[in-house]
């Protein structure tokens, strides 16, 4: 009998062979497409049951993850929620945002940087911990931002973005109305849907980051890109006489349009200091019209228009200056009319380059990833993208800007002892909403520190109080004080 | 005198501290990973584990000193390792508020009453082939035992199969025993109808077909069994039972012929089931589909679930007590490979799949060197239920195969199944005690008296 008993042996050895060939193709060959089924439960549950690193700002954890009593092991929560939920978005059971979801490897200690971490954990047999980002922000910076768009009247929303000139550091980022990121936080999920579903079909759009989420007409700040423009064509400078005069006709067309005061800026030839101090539409109109469509848009893009710069945060909306516009729009786009939008980030963006010698800077809000121990595992490098114009266009421009602080439109931004540069901007939009207030600006001008673009879009202020420089200028003021200090 | 085994007790006494390291191990490696400390009751536990593995040992020393010394070890290596996943799972089940939290404590009580058995089994014993005169006992005991779960009061319906009679609160498998049975009939039978089997009969097409009066009683106990699994929805046991009668009827016949029988009998069922059963048109399509059954009921939850954890698991597992082994239902009896995979990694389930390659390896081992014809047989029997049982189950688990519900042995919590595992154990041991023991020395006791007329006398050593 013993040749069957063989025969047996190796009929047997088959079906063993073919048990470990198949356990290797399930658990080794298909381990990874399985992971990234969205119905495997464990993956998501895991990463939420970890303990998730801390969002710091200086030495504060905006959001960190305490223990809980229920299977998921932690509870994620925010210690200034509002305040801070553009920045760190939230983190739910299946979705997350802000800095939660852009640093989520890091987080949740997945990250190839956090390998060695990991690899200790596996040997000690302790449970992973994710690491630690400390963001650019500057906390006093972001307490005034946040408290001058609270202090808005009515039912206000709006953005504040602050950034460091010389590096792109978001030093400050706030839009109103929010939301509470401890809210998607909780572990009752069917109510993390109800809340997202209302939130979601809210009308004052509170889950949006206005901050770089929104694009809006930027109105009359865009003439600092059309200045820039201007210089930059070699034809003018900070004391050339450009056209003014109370009314522009525009190319190809029977349309006029006038100052938004009426007035006729000081005379039909006036100094481009003097058309920028007064906001001088004509003077800007016709500045865009004699450039054309193709300088306008060159100098917007090296600003920073129609791309996107953010890297470290999502939800950047594109800013725009599109290439195929007319002779009208575009002369209408010399003040931030007809199709140009622009993110409060991106008008930061162009008042941080005109103070940092004309480059620009790529914004980023995570300086620094730290290991669960605290020990520095990256940091940011600041990093240039572009050269939006030579360093004498942007000292005629700052100068210009300053004489708009000291005494033109922008005079609500004034800081006592210091030569702060800055602008209005009030754009319109159809006649039965208000105006967009904007306001951008950066200070200390011989040095400067910090660059400020506020963002006013709705609000129950009187149409004509609406002028850009009483709503923005003083949280402008406000933001700038808090970085420079005492 | 010719080559002798050696007794190797001195070698099963070493792997078999290895296997304790490893059941002993684990289950401090649980507690260390679910409750982060120790547990409590490690010494005594280990104790007592020890304990029944070296009585265990002790008896093979003392009544089969030539048995193989291999298949203790493996066998004391898994269900070690089974206990300590079973102790790990009933602290999630405890934390999770589950009523059944208690898996490890009571498989550690059947294990306890599986080496009693084991080593009464030993005992009782001397000679396998005393067994040969119980082959219609065992075989009529089989199908009453088959039957039990039919008998109103005592016969309990668990999760569709009914395969469970319920006796003073103890709920039992006689099915697990009945194929331990059913091997001792066929063996019994086939080796005194072999030559009959094979040689007797008319050749249709390109086949011997035995003669009625040969085939019959074998085709009927086997029919019988069959029938009854078939009527209790037990599909794996079914498999089971079909495989084994069919490489014990090709083992004792010698003849290829009825392996292309069977493969055909096979096909025809399995086409007849999947046309006219539900169930089982189900379980094949989960299998080859499982993700688009994923949330359907039924549906191929359980499976899918188990997939998902294997992959996680990947090659190390995730550690024990950082995985989600209670996601898949019964991850105590029949998917406690996966809760292996998913905590233990691939590693484990390459390990595990390897002892029980070496547990059928030493079975048919034991086969090919057994001097009598009935040790041979059983011992194929006894090592095709382990391969069969170990491909059915694992296989399915792991997607290699369509589901089929049946314990792993030795890992499975399951008291019937651990018993009669047990005892299977104990007569391959046997049966490898008397393949392995020097031949009987056949002296002439006297040279000189040496004629025809004297009767040899058999000295035995």
């Amino acid at each position: 009998m013993n040749k069957p008993i063989r025969v047996v042996s190796v009929f047997c050895l088959v079906l063993f062979l073919a048990l470990l060939v198949n356990a290797t193709y399930l658990m080794y060959v298909r381990a990874d497409s399985l992971s990234e089924d969205p119905r495997n439960r464990r993956i998501i549950t895991a990463a939420y049951s970890r303990e998730r690193g801390a969002i710091l700002v200086g030495k504060e954890a905006i959001a960190r993850s305490v223990p809980s009593d229920d299977k998921y092991k932690f509870q994620r929560t925010y210690s200034e929620p509002f305040k801070y939920a553009p920045l760190t978005g939230y983190f739910a059971f299946f979705s997350q945002t802000g800095v939660e979801r852009s640093q989520n490897e890091v987080l949740s200690g997945d990250d190839s940087r956090l390998f060695v971490t990991r690899l200790v954990d596996l040997l000690s047999n302790t449970d992973p911990k994710g690491g630690n980002v400390l963001l650019t922000v500057n906390a006093a910076a972001q307490d005034a931002a946040w408290a001058g768009l609270e202090n808005l009247p009515g039912d206000a929303q709006g953005a504040v973005v602050a950034l460091e000139p010389s590096t792109g550091r978001v030093l400050a980022m706030a839009s109103t109305p929010t939301f509470d990121p401890n809210d998607f936080a909780s572990h009752d999920f069917t109510a993390v849907r109800d809340l997202d579903q209302t939130l979601n079909n809210d009308p004052r759009e509170p889950l949006i980051n206005r901050a770089i989420g929104t694009t809006l007409p930027p109105g009359s700040t865009f003439k600092l890109v059309t200045a820039a423009a201007a210089i930059e064509s070699g034809n003018y400078d900070a004391d050339s006489m450009v056209p003014g005069g109370s009314r522009f006709q525009l190319p190809e067309s029977t349309t006029t349009i006038r100052n938004h005061d009426g007035g006729d800026c000081g005379g039909r030839r006036i100094t481009l200091t003097q058309a920028m101090q007064v906001s001088c539409n004509v003077t800007f109109l016709s500045l865009a019209n004699e450039l054309g469509t193709e300088a306008m848009a060159d100098q917007a893009e090296k600003f920073g228009f129609n791309s996107t710069s953010l890297e470290d945060l999502g939800g950047q909306a594109r800013s725009l200056y599109p290439r195929d516009m007319d002779a009208p729009q575009t002369a209408m786009s010399g003040i931030g009319q007809s199709s140009v939008t622009a993110t409060p980030l991106q008008m930061a963006m162009v008042a941080a380059a005109i103070a940092n010698d004309g480059d620009v800077m790529r914004p980023y809000v995570v300086d620094e990833v730290r290991a669960p121990n605290l020990s520095v595992l990256d940091r940011t490098d600041p990093q240039s993208i572009s050269k939006a114009m030579s360093s004498t266009t942007a000292d005629e421009l700052t100068k210009m800007l300053v004489a708009t602080v000291e005494s033109g439109t922008a005079t609500p931004a004034q800081i006592p002892g210091l030569e702060v540069a800055g602008k209005t901007g009030t754009a319109q939009s159809t006649d039965d909403r208000p105006p967009y207030a904007w306001f951008v600006s950066f200070a200390p001008a011989d040095d400067p520190k910090v660059a400020v673009a506020v963002l006013v879009q709705s609000s129950e202020t009187a149409r004509a109080e609406i002028a850009g420089g009483l709503l923005g200028g003083p949280i402008a003021k406000a933001v700038m004080e808090a970085v420079i200090g005492p | 005198m010719g080559f002798v085994h050696r007794r190797r007790r001195g070698a099963e006494l070493f792997l078999l501290v290895l296997a304790l390291a490893v059941g002993i191990g684990a289950y401090a490696a649980v507690g260390l990973g679910v409750e982060g400390t120790v547990p409590a009751d490690l010494v005594g536990y280990g104790g007592w584990l020890t304990a029944l593995i070296v009585a265990a040992h002790v008896t093979v020393r003392i009544v089969a000193p030539y048995a193989d010394p291999v298949l203790l070890p493996l066998v004391a290596a898994l269900n070690g390792l089974g206990l300590a996943i079973l102790r790990r799972l009933d602290l999630t089940y405890e934390a999770i508020g589950n009523d059944d939290h208690t898996f490890a404590r009571q498989q550690l009580t059947w294990m306890t009453l599986g080496v009693v058995l084991f080593i009464a089994t030993l005992f009782l014993l001397r000679d396998h082939r005393s067994l040969q005169r119980l082959t219609y006992t065992s075989g009529l005991t089989a199908i009453v035992l088959l039957l039990l779960p039919f008998v109103p009061v005592i016969g309990v319906p668990i999760n569709g199969a009914n395969i469970w009679i319920r006796v003073a609160g103890f709920s039992f498998q006689p099915g697990e025993v009945a194929k331990v049975l059913l091997v001792v009939a066929f063996s019994g039978y086939l080796v005194l109808h072999r030559d009959a089997l094979a040689l007797a009969g008319r050749r249709v097409v390109f086949i011997d077909l035995p003669r009625g009066r040969d085939l019959g009683p074998i085709l009927a106990m086997f029919g019988v069994s069959m029938m009854i699994l078939v009527a209790q929805n037990d599909l794996g046991s079914s498999l089971l039972f079909f495989g084994l009668f069919l490489a014990m009827l090709y083992v004792a016949t010698e003849r290829p012929g009825w392996l292309v029988v069977g493969g055909l009998l096979f096909a025809a069922g399995a086409l007849a089931a999947y046309t006219f059963v539900p169930n089982v048109q189900n379980r094949f399509n989960f299998w080859l589909h499982p993700m688009d059954y994923y949330e359907e009921t039924p549906g191929s939850g359980q499976l899918v679930e188990a997939m998902f954890g294997m992959g996680w698991g990947g090659l190390i597992g995730r550690g024990l007590g950082n995985g989600f082994p209670e996601r898949v239902p019964f991850a105590y009896s029949d998917f406690i490979v996966s809760t292996i995979g998913e905590e233990l990694g691939l590693t484990a389930v390459m390990a595990i799949v390897l002892c029980y390659g070496l547990i059928v390896e030493r079975a048919l081992r034991i086969a090919l060197i057994s001097r009598d014809g009935f040790g041979k047989l059983m011992a194929v029997g006894l090592g095709s239920i382990v391969a069969l049982q170990v491909f059915v189950v694992i296989g399915g688990v792991t997607g290699l195969i369509p589901l089929t519900g049946l314990t792993t042995p030795f890992l499975s919590y399951g008291g019937s199944s651990l018993v009669a595992n047990w005892v299977v154990i104990a007569l391959l041991l046997r049966i490898s005690d008397q393949a392995r023991r020097p031949t009987p020395r056949l002296d002439p006791v006297d040279d000189a008296g040496a004629d025809s007329e004297t009767t040899q006398v058999v000295k035995l050593k």
